[in-house]
């Protein structure tokens, strides 16, 4: 799912109808793609834990489309959107969370461990703070290279607390890095209340270090992807890093074990009212007169492009133990 | 050719590796403006620029996590973190993220990353600036550890490390910056172990300032007849096994000295191999190591902590004369 949106950075912001669709579809994917995994996961398909990013696709989506060829995103355990909206392919993935060699990373990596240099995606780390670290890595290159390439951190609101947070976004906003940072907080640190765990806010922290902050609203795509426009041009421009807080909300548990009930009363029915495919269809047929008809259709059609790739997941081989060459070190 | 200084070897090597690849940066607390606490790095800022050799925040995370990023990103970061105490402060990305790249990726990228630290003890530093990390990242698959004991070693490797397409953690001992040493324009294999004193009754193994207390070693052992072979493992990870086996399986016997904590260390590991793959050519096979305890501040306690030269030497003639009285009047 290359996304069109990706080339239109230097264009109006303005949604326009293609655009706005392909976004959609795009969150749909991600969406389905999650629903299949989980699915397989209770067929015993997908093995150890998943954890889904059902009900942020919005953050993904909005980010991923306004960046260019050369940029880098670094993505979380709940990575899959993340790698989906940087372009790697639903079945590459699929056949990843199944442990196949034709997976992404030849079933190696599995779930929390997605990497795809050719995509940019310069891997989904298991440690949460770990995708800061590395797109602030990449940003020190990218600065070095005077290629104009951003790099993007996705994490959640519980690294804030974790050493990861508060070295690299100094050592960023110390460098000026081309570094744009995406906290996502979906207001749980694992089962966690964030705000039983934390001291003042999240976004007070990047702030006091001088680093351009601004909080969004992470389940409407355009939200996201206006202000990812701004940031990724701030931070192209050599003006150094920009801190974005997307607010948001999973729909599912921290991860497969988890049944949320952690959850406040009448909680997630508020937040499935906003759920960001609905934000979205709602903005279609208001503003381009897309009927409803059309989005169940592409709906039904991003479906059954998941259950191929289930299927040819299932059928791809499994990497063979005696075959597999691998070498501690490159040589 | 004039002997240098161990710390004016690894300014070279950073120099001319500066000089020869625009990817090479290198980056760390107090090294580029002030020249490194041990007075290592001093020039390099100046020649090659605020872009290439800059200072840091106290953030060894962010330091180890800035050189994975940018060596997959395409550069060949070299960063130092100032005491190998302060590893621990930087380990995850090193282990989580640098070591396992190269596999977790399919092989898709390496991580061409040095990670340069001062580490040992013997120098009144105290337990939290004395330690050898070793034993937390031999473990490690997936990152390399070069331990040089000579100037020439010291540029040569260095410059191996950076050349290298896997993270490399290159240790200097403290104790050896102010050694003098001849240094070549070589640049040396990483993995290859070194016989540095040839003899056929004793095989000793050791690695940086170990090495030269086993050479002293040797000298005390030859006056009293016995002649020691002595290795310089210049690398720890990967482990040359196959010079330390040739060696043992001429002399019989291997004595492996480790300043580093004896549990969990390369001495027993090396002890693994040779019982593994030569068994049937022990006499005898043993270590000599520091206590497991912290590292004591106070100097009769430090100096009584290390196993130097004489202690080396009696231990040696010690065990020969056990089974075997080699040595007309040797202390058992």
């Amino acid at each position: 799912m290359t996304s069109k949106a990706a080339v239109k950075e230097s264009e109006s912001t303005a949604p326009d109808r293609e655009l706005s669709l392909d976004l959609y579809r795009q969150m749909r994917v991600i969406r389905s793609f999650e629903e299949t995994v989980q699915a397989l996961f209770l067929r015993g398909q997908v093995h150890g834990t998943t954890h889904l990013y059902t009900g942020q696709e919005a953050g993904a989506v909005g980010v991923c489309g306004v960046l260019r060829e050369g940029d880098w995103v670094a993505g979380t355990y709940r990575g899959h959107g993340h790698s989906l909206a940087k372009g790697v392919t639903a079945q590459r993935l699929m056949d990843e969370m199944l442990g196949r060699s034709t997976g992404v990373c030849g079933g190696r990596g599995g779930s929390m461990n997605v990497i795809d240099v050719e995509r940019g995606l310069i891997g989904c780390f298991g440690i949460i703070g770990g995708s800061i670290a590395a797109a602030t890595g990449v940003a020190v290159a990218a600065k070095q290279q005077g290629r104009q390439a951003v790099a993007v951190a996705f994490f959640g609101e519980g690294t804030s607390n974790q050493a990861y947070f508060h070295e690299c976004l100094n050592f960023a906003q110390v460098l000026k890095l081309p570094v744009v940072f995406v906290c996502e907080n979906n207001l749980y640190m694992e089962f966690t209340p964030i705000e039983d765990v934390t001291a003042g806010e999240i976004i007070a922290r990047p702030q006091a270090m001088g680093i351009r902050s601004e909080q969004v609203d992470g389940n409407d795509v355009w939200a996201v992807r206006a202000a990812a426009e701004d940031a990724v041009a701030h931070a192209r421009s050599g003006q150094g890093p920009v801190f974005i807080e997307s607010l948001t909300y999973r729909f599912v548990g921290h991860s497969r074990s988890d049944p949320a009930r952690y959850r406040k009363e009448g909680e997630l029915d508020r937040w499935r009212e906003r759920d960001p495919l609905l934000v979205a269809r709602a903005r279609l047929s208001e503003e381009f007169g897309v009927p409803a008809e059309s989005l169940d259709a592409l709906d039904a059609e991003v479906e059954a492009e998941l259950e191929l790739v289930a299927e040819r997941a299932m059928a791809a081989p499994y990497p063979d133990p005696a075959t597999e060459m691998a070498s501690e070190f490159k040589a | 050719m004039s002997d240098i200084e161990f710390r004016h070897a690894v300014r070279d090597a950073l120099d001319e590796e500066l000089a020869r690849d625009e990817s090479v940066i290198f980056f760390g607390e107090d090294i580029a403006a002030a020249g490194g606490v041990f007075a290592v790095t001093t020039g390099l800022y100046e020649k090659h620029g605020p872009d290439r050799v800059f200072d840091t925040a106290i953030s060894e995370l962010a330091i180890s996590g800035a050189a994975f990023g940018s060596a997959v990103a395409g550069l060949r970061p070299v960063v130092e973190v100032m005491f190998g105490d302060f590893l621990l402060l930087a380990l995850d990305s090193l282990i989580n993220q640098s070591a396992k790249y190269w596999y977790l990726s399919n092989e898709q990228a390496s991580v061409p990353l040095v990670l340069r630290s001062a580490v040992g003890g013997g120098g009144r530093f105290g337990a939290i600036h004395s330690q050898m990390p070793i034993t937390w990242l031999l473990g490690v698959p997936g990152i390399k550890i070069v331990c040089p004991s000579t100037p020439g070693d010291a540029k040569a490797l260095l410059k191996a490390a950076i050349r290298d397409d896997n993270p490399v953690v290159f240790l200097e001992h403290k104790r050896l910056y102010s050694i003098k040493g001849p240094v070549t324009e070589e640049v040396a294999e990483i993995g290859k172990a070194s016989v540095v004193r040839e003899g056929s009754d004793v095989t000793i193994v050791s690695a940086m300032k170990g090495v030269h207390d086993c050479l002293a070693a040797a000298e005390i052992l030859a006056a009293q007849g016995v002649q020691a072979e002595v290795i310089d493992l210049r690398t720890l990870r990967p482990l040359d096994t196959d010079t330390v086996l040739t060696s043992t399986k001429k002399t019989n016997r291997i004595l492996v000295v480790e300043e580093g904590p004896e549990t969990g260390g390369w001495a027993g590991e090396i002890l693994a191999c040779v019982v593994d793959q030569a068994l049937e050519h022990l006499d005898d096979a043993w270590r000599l190591a520091t206590p497991d305890r912290p590292v004591p501040y106070s100097p009769p306690l430090e100096d009584a902590f290390y196993p130097d030269a004489q202690k080396i030497a009696d231990s040696v003639l010690g065990r020969m004369t056990q089974g075997e009285p080699l040595i007309a009047g040797a202390a058992r």
